[in-house]
């Protein structure tokens, strides 16, 4: 599955790597929902560092579309609230 | 739900808007290309806006450095000359610079991030428009097969959503240079209004008057006890009465020269 760095570029992570992302998502999410800035900082990290780690990164002429986006390297909570506040 | 699915979504609906003006395929290549070369454009703009942030953050991080170094040494300065009241406003002023120097450090920190993520965002961007630039020209050359026209909608979206990102990334730097300038001045304001005291300026040092005076009057008492020992030892006509120099006088004439 093709993940997304906002900022940073696509990477392909096998399906097998998706589970261990998808959880640090769940936790991004409950970070989010009780307002833990330090939690959801240090889960955004995790999460950045996994598909890092986990994926290869494609080619910049590689015009594949992504399925998943990541926010932005050091985002803040109210940033990525911001961002996902365009949705509606 | 999933924030990766969510900002998925956001993303592609981005790059779907962006498409909605072209009605064929070929005028939808020529669009998508002349938005890419547009967006690439800002994109440099705002790495050199970030440039500049970053200078004068650098600049007023020196300044701060040099004045809490300033009142370091003043504060010393009081207290050899006995005023532990002086030397305490000018440790506390120094506390309210390390603050400030604090926050400029984690801008600072920030404005690298958000110029290496523009940076990076360049440089895609450039190999993706060139490589577009070249799929477009295949294309065009055969869209009336239907196979083709899949081809353009596949090689569209693709650089579109990575414009969508780009667009995303350079809102992003953009507020963040905006949050910087109004710190940025707050910081000069915080220096003019003499809440800081200037260390170009000196006119609006309070702490340094008031050490100029004491050692400026040490002087003149050293002076004048120099004087009288002078005449005292002269025998001239007037009595040497109150030989005896005021104490502290030497350290205070010491102090004076130094400045």
């Amino acid at each position: 599955m093709i993940v997304r760095i906002l900022g940073e570029g696509r990477y392909e992570v096998p399906e097998g790597d998706l589970p261990a992302i998808e959880q640090l998502d769940a936790t991004l999410v409950d970070a989010m929902e009780r307002g833990d800035e330090a939690a959801f900082s240090g889960t955004l990290a995790d999460l950045i560092g996994q598909v890092r780690h986990t994926g290869t990164l494609l080619p910049a002429d590689d015009l594949r579309t992504s399925e998943l986006a990541v926010p932005h390297e050091g985002s803040t909570l109210a940033e990525v609230r911001a961002l996902l506040a365009e949705e509606g | 739900m999933s924030v990766m699915k969510r900002l998925s979504g956001i993303l592609q609906a981005k790059a779907n808007k962006a498409l909605d003006r072209a009605e064929n395929p070929a005028d939808m290549l020529d669009l998508s290309y002349e938005k890419q070369v547009e967006n690439l454009q800002k994109v440099r703009r705002a790495i050199a806006d970030v440039a500049t942030a970053k200078k004068r953050l650098e600049l007023q991080a020196t300044q701060l450095q040099a004045q809490a170094q300033k009142l370091q040494d003043q504060a010393k300065q009081a207290l050899a000359q006995g005023n532990e009241d002086l030397a305490r406003e000018a440790l506390s002023r120094r506390a309210t610079l390390a603050d400030q120097l604090q926050g400029l450090g984690t801008q600072h920190q920030q404005v690298e991030t958000q110029l290496q993520q523009l940076e990076t965002t360049a440089t895609r961007l450039q190999t993706q428009v060139d490589a577009f630039r070249t799929k477009k020209e295949t294309l065009k050359a055969s869209y009336t097969a239907s196979k083709a026209q899949a081809s353009i909608g596949e090689a569209v979206s693709g650089i579109s959503e990575s414009m969508s990102d780009a667009g995303m990334t350079l809102d992003r730097a953009q507020e963040k240079i905006a949050q910087m300038q109004a710190r940025a001045g707050a910081v000069d304001e915080l220096i003019d209004t003499g809440a800081l005291p200037d260390v170009l300026g000196g006119g609006g040092d309070d702490i340094q008057k008031q050490l100029d005076a004491a050692s400026q009057s040490g002087q003149v008492d050293a002076e004048l006890a120099a004087l009288k020992a002078q005449m005292g030892a002269g025998g001239g006509g007037l009595p040497a009465g109150g030989a005896a120099p005021e104490g502290g006088g030497d350290a205070g004439a010491g102090e004076g020269g130094a400045s």
